[in-house]
């Protein structure tokens, strides 16, 4: 019994997509190595933004009156804001609510998104059409537009802002994940666990979901991308982080009223956004031709 | 003639009583959404806030103003009670009042319209007009520099913040090279020289349809800078889609022969392989549309434009929340609006699309 049991219960996994060879595919493609170092390093700066900033306390918002609006210099690498705080600083200091809060975004959509998918593509049914149709009513909305309002009703500030999103994101990965699930239900893996009883909880969480891993990170990689410009759209507006703590959003905006006279105040934390963008599509993009070469978006 | 030009091709059966039950049954469809807008706003105005009194009369709210609103909103009374009184004024058009402004929401946002209008179908065709050439160029050459070039500029278009790129332009054409207007929708002093006429409410059609020739080029210098920010994000989808449906396409059996069959390059690219490869990229425009409409928030931010964005951004800075809901009830509806034009084009546009799915 257990002779059989063994081989047709372990979940099916491909040579060709293990971890060491997307390593070897990136490792490969100099614009995907760039990426993910850049993105390494962004984290690392975001993790230990109050040891590497040259001036910490300017940084997460003190003001130095004596420094106003001065240019980029060795002393201030990017120059000071209208309240002299050092603008480096700010951006370092800033990485936090600007990129790891993101990454707990779409963490935080896919720990909701992905068992919703796979119970309704599991299920079918009338369990399956209730989940997909609440999908729906999120996916009726532009993201943003839903975000922008769950974001106002609940009142100003990082923590809710990011909650706004996660509330407007999750439709997403249900939506992947219950098609993901929707092909595996017909392998024999899945079958087979059936035919020895194994029970439905137990075939979603040990046989589905970690099958429907890859799709969902190639998926992350890209969505993490629109989340930090979404994130960034909501600070630029006042919505996220509430001043005088720094965000490369709200930095922006700050900065915009002296954009012709002053442009360095808004133009770096600008750039940040961009290479950090950049460089989660760049590196969403070969993940994407590793797992899915047929399916390039 | 061996090969019958496309146009000419076949279209498989669908009788005009198939087309009607498709055009009803997405129609229906499209219904069915809506009520689940509504049903969500609904959720997001009333629910959500824990008081949404409050928030109803503004910063200032005296509690008998607090329970003079929960008293017309319905507030005390239970949850389908409170929605029948909110979809019974939706109906009669009643957003509620702007707490900014003093007047009706949807005098607010039906008068900002225009402008927004005019941005947004600007910034959408020239994303169509560069981001489907672009996506075919990298197609017919795969592999080559120029396919290089047009995956990074789509990615790059992809991944920069509108807002950031607004100034970026602003700076380089109007501080750098004097070329282009620093922000609004015309000049401060076109209004003594030469008055557009409000027609349409959109500023080029109503300025070419006086001939006001001064207004129209004011207009359009005005414009460009707007669209070209707006517009950065479609084209990198609209070029990436139009990529992967060509490339597809360029596969097919059917090029192969028309290939053997001598025909020219460029009549295979852009008239038998492009015309199959238009549907999913008439998915992603419409896609497009969304992010565009939320994308003119902060263009009209950028550049001081008059619309319905510079109002929601107005509206989110004074907590102005009736204009708030308002707004993200007429952006959900515009945006299933779309979508459901994009799939009755669809159907009309590509044959091989299957009436009796969806």
């Amino acid at each position: 019994m257990s002779a059989l049991e063994t081989p047709s219960l372990k979940p099916e996994t491909q040579n060709t997509r293990t971890f060491r060879h997307v390593l070897t595919v990136i490792a490969r493609d100099p614009l995907s190595l760039v990426s993910t170092i850049v993105i390494i390093l962004f984290i690392l700066i975001a993790v230990f933004a109050r040891q590497i900033a040259p001036y910490p306390l300017e940084g997460a918002g003190k003001t130095n009156v004596a420094n106003t609006m001065l240019s980029p210099s060795w002393e201030h690498p990017f120059g000071t804001d209208k309240l002299g705080r050092d603008v480096l600083s700010r951006v370092i200091v800033g990485a936090q609510p600007a990129l790891i809060v993101p990454i707990g975004v779409v963490l935080f959509a896919i720990l909701i998104g992905a068992p919703l998918g796979a119970i309704a593509g599991y299920k079918g049914g009338w369990v399956d059409e209730v989940i997909m149709r609440i999908t729906d009513l999120f996916l009726a909305f532009p993201s943003l537009l839903l975000a922008m309002a769950i974001a106002s009703a609940l009142g100003r500030g990082l923590g809710k802002a990011a909650f706004a999103l996660v509330i407007s994101w999750w439709p997403w990965y249900t939506r992947l994940v219950r098609g993901v699930t929707l092909s595996l239900k017909e392998r024999y893996f899945v079958e087979a666990a059936q035919a020895v009883g194994v029970r439905d909880s137990v075939i979603i969480l040990r046989h589905i979901l970690p099958n429907t891993i890859s799709p969902i990170l190639v998926q992350a990689t890209v969505d993490l991308g629109t989340v930090i410009l979404a994130m960034g759209g909501l600070a630029f507006l006042g919505l996220g982080t509430q001043p005088p703590a720094p965000d490369w959003g709200l930095m922006v905006s700050e900065g915009r009223t002296y954009i012709l006279t002053q442009p360095w105040i808004a133009t770096f934390p600008g750039i940040a956004i961009f290479v950090v963008v950049l460089a989660f599509n760049l590196l969403g993009d070969t993940l994407r031709d590793i797992f899915d070469p047929r399916q390039y978006k | 003639m061996l090969l019958p030009p496309p146009w000419k091709g076949r279209r498989q059966g669908k009788t005009p009583m198939q087309k009607l039950e498709f055009i009803l049954r997405r129609l229906l469809a499209s219904f069915v959404v809506l009520i689940g807008v509504s049903i969500m706003t609904f959720f997001i105005a009333r629910v959500v806030p824990s008081n949404a009194a409050e928030l109803y009369i503004g910063p200032k709210a005296r509690p008998e103003d607090i329970e003079r609103v929960t008293k017309q909103l319905g507030l005390d009374k239970p949850l389908p009670v409170q929605y029948v009184i909110y979809m019974n004024e939706l109906l009669h058009g009643d957003l509620g009042l702007s707490l900014g402004t003093k007047r009706p929401v949807l005098t607010e946002i039906s008068g900002r319209l225009p402008a927004t209008l005019e941005l947004l179908f600007s910034g959408m065709l020239l994303a169509v007009l560069v981001g489907i050439p672009l996506g075919v160029l990298s197609a017919r050459w795969q592999g080559k520099p120029i396919d290089f070039a047009v995956r990074i500029i789509s990615i790059m278009g992809v991944s920069m913040p509108a807002f950031y790129l607004g100034l970026t332009l602003q700076i380089f054409f109007f501080r750098d090279i004097h070329l282009l207007p620093l922000a609004a929708r015309v000049s401060g002093d076109l209004r003594f020289t030469s008055p557009i006429v409000e027609k349409t409410g959109f500023f080029l059609l109503d300025s070419l349809l006086t001939h006001n020739w001064v207004a129209f080029k004011d207009v359009f210098l005005h414009l460009l800078l707007p669209t070209i920010t707006l517009a950065a994000y479609p084209i990198g989808l609209i070029a990436r889609m139009t990529r992967a449906s060509m490339l597809e396409v360029l596969e097919q059996d059917y090029i192969r022969t028309a290939r053997a069959y001598g025909i020219r390059d460029m009549v295979i690219t852009y008239l038998y392989a492009l015309k199959n490869a238009i549907g999913p990229s008439l998915t992603v425009i419409g896609i497009t549309f969304a992010y565009a409409l939320t994308g003119t928030f902060f263009v009209e931010v950028i550049f001081n434009w008059p619309g319905l964005g510079l109002f929601t951004v107005r509206s989110l800075l004074g907590l102005d929340y009736p204009a708030i809901m308002g707004i993200t009830l007429f952006g959900a509806v515009g945006y299933v609006l779309i979508n459901l034009i994009v799939d009755l084009l669809q159907a009309w546009i590509d044959p091989r699309i299957s009436l009796k799915k969806s």
